[in-house]
């Protein structure tokens, strides 16, 4: 699925807040970051708190500006000024709370924010709304107000807020932190669907492993550095690294990594019940 | 819990009135509130209640709720009432003291005492029939009419619709401090004054900074949706009026025709 | 200090069009120093519930007895009293900072006990230690320059400075990443054992409740559905799913073992116990 067409490039990225008077040293949040997304791939980023990832969704939505290095969306640099819409219309982007980024009282207004800010003619808006809204299932709800939602509800609202601008990615920063299981569920397959059926970039950022199992590839962040990176397999084989930066590791990677410490010879990539099951009755 | 509440005073329904483009209500409100100004008789005062009652039938709105706005203004309409009946020179009917009450003192009590009333019920309709949202559309048509303040109609109603999105939400956190804090032992319902006052403290603090915050986060998110202001902007809500619309147009003229007339016709007075 | 639920019912906008039942002729009763976990998806009436057990509702219908004692027919000053001995700390309880330090901000509750000046700085001090900041170097903060789950310990501290017989917490990990999760949830432990006062804990997280809680009240459309030991509950599996709940992932693990190993015990639920359940039926001579 992943032709291998960049939308996002970082390089050796290097980002501290700018010194002030009362900070004259500030601490380096992210130092010499490099990776790629490609389009259509589903990269996941997790780190613990403070790892820097909430400022790298700031940097690549240019938010923030590098301090050093540099990150090109679809090849425009953050840095310039006039790229600025150009590139948060072409790297669309989810934010934790979902309360704090529905702008209108109405959810079918608030899908249409983004396209009207882009100048998009009404007919068209109104197809493109409708459209986002069936594809995160909440038609039903194009006339509700956002308050008498639920949390997952309103998430997928905002991300047909996002859909409705056209982006060639999706940048999700924690989108489910604040959800409970079931609205995390709903948020998550939304997040699948939209990379399988349509194809779409996802940039995950979260600090749940478990949402990642499915993802192309994971990278690690840890202290404001890239830790691990690779498919999930990979990365989750790595159980005490994950465990010592205070990640969590998905239970049946860690359930099987106990049994290989007490001798068995079992696969270390072991993420499914399914496949735990059939690898403990291997054994036999 | 109180999700489900509606904020304002709007009142959910279908009918004629509910369904109306709101840029025609608002028309029609001002044209109304002149109208009452302009009539000086018992006629046109006939004229401005039937005007009323058929606008309450037709809007299906209970007549308790349309008169809820009264209430709050008792207080004015007695005053209003007092002055106007003690304050009157002319044909004195009752006088105590320094104190007396005229015929013309009593007219012109009765007939300001009608005209608030009128004026309290007639823009109740307004918010009543119709949501906050239509309301701020409307009113948004008019402000980019009005000069000096045109420049800043997109702002004013932005800042107005996301005032009527958040008043729920703040409105829920505030719920949520009071009870935590009731769980730390506060107490917000004994004590003098000043104890009082500051218990507004342990609830406004927090409420500020979220609600700092939370405008911190929206505006990022609105910036990330490439807001940059009303220049460029479309909508996808177009206001287009409709049958219906032009029909409300009409029957505003008539109303006006109407109640003008009801000048010129002969006056009748309470004290012959 | 047991607390008895008695046909607990509560119906919020009685009257109105908005009219919703969140408790539904609600009865249990829990034991002095005992773990619960409060589990049901939103909306089940977990919140709704909690605030009746300090009177910061009223119930529809029904009662609640704290030390034998119904709290809805005391006054207005007595319940004040009474929400120092339950605790409650809410979702979110950063959300309720308001002092200009640490240290103000976590004697505010003792302060509403009445007692002294020496006590309240002993108990600032002991409930700070308890939720891992140092005392010395947090007193003098403010609370609005600490980081997120910083916060969130201070607005712990302010509830068990308290000394509460009974701590309720409402989802005390949601939103924290999985290192501060795992640091309050051990605090909440820490503070069980040294005190051995009555916790609830309401939670999504099937694991989480599984790991600490002594039982389990599971709730669902404002009814409860079990009021028992983990393992029982967690054997119903069907039935949790069908009201939007699950079982941990290592029993889906120990019923699909079973299939194989009929003598494996499938009520294990912690990985290091399903580990040394595998073990045990697969035997050592496979290393």
């Amino acid at each position: 699925m992943s032709n291998k067409e960049p939308i996002i490039e970082v390089n050796n990225l290097k980002f501290k807040y700018p010194a002030s008077e009362i900070d004259e040293e500030t601490p380096t949040i992210l130092d010499d970051i490099s990776f790629k997304v490609n389009k259509g791939e589903f990269v996941g980023i997790i780190g613990h708190n403070g790892s820097g990832k909430s400022t790298l969704a700031k940097l690549l939505n240019a938010i923030n500006i590098p301090t050093e290095g540099e990150i090109k969306v679809k090849g425009m640099d953050t840095k310039d000024d006039n790229n600025l819409w150009d590139i948060r219309q072409t790297a669309g982007m989810v934010f934790q709370n979902p309360d704090n980024q529905l702008v209108a009282t109405i959810v079918e207004d608030d899908v249409a924010f983004g396209p009207e800010n882009l100048g998009v003619p009404p007919e068209e808006i109104r197809e493109r709304v409708d459209a986002c809204l069936e594809t995160v299932g909440m038609s039903d709800f194009k006339r509700s107000e956002p308050n008498n939602l639920s949390g997952g509800q309103k998430q997928r609202v905002a991300i047909a807020g996002i859909l409705a601008m056209e982006p060639e990615c999706i940048i999700l920063d924690e989108p489910t932190a604040m959800l409970d299981p079931n609205g995390r569920k709903e948020v998550i397959n939304t997040i699948k669907k939209l990379n399988k059926e349509k194809d779409m970039t996802i940039l995950h950022i979260t600090h749940y492993m478990d949402e990642l199992i499915d993802a192309d590839r994971i990278i690690v962040l840890d202290k404001g550095k890239i830790l691990l990176e690779g498919k999930p397999k990979e990365i989750f084989s790595h159980v005490d690294e994950l465990k010592e930066i205070g990640l969590d590791v998905p239970v049946m990677t860690s359930l099987a990594h106990e049994l290989k410490e007490s001798g068995y010879d079992l696969p270390d990539d072991l993420l499914s019940i399914e496949e735990t099951a059939d690898a403990i009755c291997q054994l036999k | 819990m109180f999700e489900n509440m509606t904020i304002g005073q709007y009142y959910p329904t279908s009918s004629f009135i509910h369904n109306l483009d709101p840029r025609i209500k608002i028309l029609f409100t001002f044209v109304y509130i002149i109208l009452l100004f302009v009539i000086d008789n018992i006629w046109g005062y006939l004229a401005a209640f039937i005007v009323l009652v058929t606008l309450l039938i037709v809007s299906k709105i209970p007549f308790r709720y349309a008169i809820k706005g009264l209430k709050a203004i008792i207080f004015i309409i007695l005053i209003t009432v007092a002055l106007n009946m003690f304050m009157t020179p002319g044909d004195v009917v009752w006088h105590w003291s320094f104190m007396q009450i005229t015929k013309q003192g009593i007219q012109i009590a009765v007939m300001m005492a009608v005209r608030l009333v009128f004026l309290v019920i007639g823009t109740s309709l307004l918010t009543l029939t119709t949501s906050p949202i239509d309301l701020t559309d409307g009113l948004e048509f008019y402000l980019r009419h009005i000069p000096f303040v045109k420049k800043y109609a997109h702002e004013l109603s932005m800042m107005m619709s996301i005032a009527l999105r958040f008043i729920p939400t703040l409105m829920d956190e505030t719920h949520k401090i009071i009870k935590a804090q009731k769980a730390r032992g506060a107490q917000f319902d004994t004590g003098n004054l000043i104890d009082r006052a500051k218990a507004m403290v342990m609830i406004l603090v927090p409420l500020f900074v979220s609600a700092f915050r939370r405008a911190d986060e929206l505006a990022t998110a609105m910036e990330a949706r490439c807001y940059r202001g009303g220049v460029g902007r479309t909508k996808m809500k177009q206001m287009v009026l409709k049958r219906n619309d032009h029909i409300a147009i009409a029957l505003i003229v008539v109303m006006s025709v109407v109640l003008i007339g009801t000048r010129f016709l002969p006056p009748i007075s309470f004290f012959k | 200090m047991p607390i008895e639920v008695k046909d607990l019912s509560h119906i919020y906008a009685k009257g109105s069009p908005f009219e919703y039942q969140a408790l539904d002729n609600v009865n249990f009763t829990i034991e002095d120093g005992e773990f619960i976990g409060l589990i049901g998806h939103t909306g089940s009436g977990k919140s709704t519930l909690i605030q009746h057990l300090n009177g910061l509702l009223n119930p529809s219908s029904g009662t609640v007895y704290v030390n034998g004692e119904d709290i809805f027919e005391n006054s207005k000053e007595e319940l004040a009293k009474l929400r120092l001995k339950v605790g409650i700390v809410f979702q979110y309880p950063e959300q309720q900072l308001f002092e200009e330090t640490v240290f103000k901000d976590v004697a505010f509750g003792p302060k509403n006990l009445g007692i002294s000046d020496e006590e309240i700085e002993e108990r600032v001090k002991e409930s700070l230690e308890a939720v891992g900041l140092n005392y010395e170097e947090f007193k003098d903060k403010s609370p609005f320059e600490l980081s997120g789950g910083q916060m969130r310990r201070v607005a712990i501290a302010g509830v068990i400075a308290m000394r509460p017989e009974v701590l309720v917490l409402d989802e005390p990990t949601a939103g924290l990443d999985p290192a501060g999760r795992d640091e309050v949830l051990k605090l909440i432990e820490d503070l069980h054992k040294k005190r051995n006062n009555t916790i609830i804990l309401v939670t999504h997280n099937m694991d989480d409740a599984g790991k600490l809680a002594d039982k389990l009240l599971v709730m669902d459309h404002g009814k409860i559905k079990f009021f028992d030991t983990p393992e029982n509950v967690f054997d119903h599996v069907e039935e949790l799913e069908q009201i939007g709940l699950a079982a941990p992932q290592v029993t889906y693990l120990m019923k699909k073992l079973k299939e194989k190993f009929p003598d494996i015990n499938d009520k294990v639920y912690r990985i290091e116990d399903a580990r040394d359940e595998i073990k045990r039926v697969l035997g050592e001579s496979h290393v």
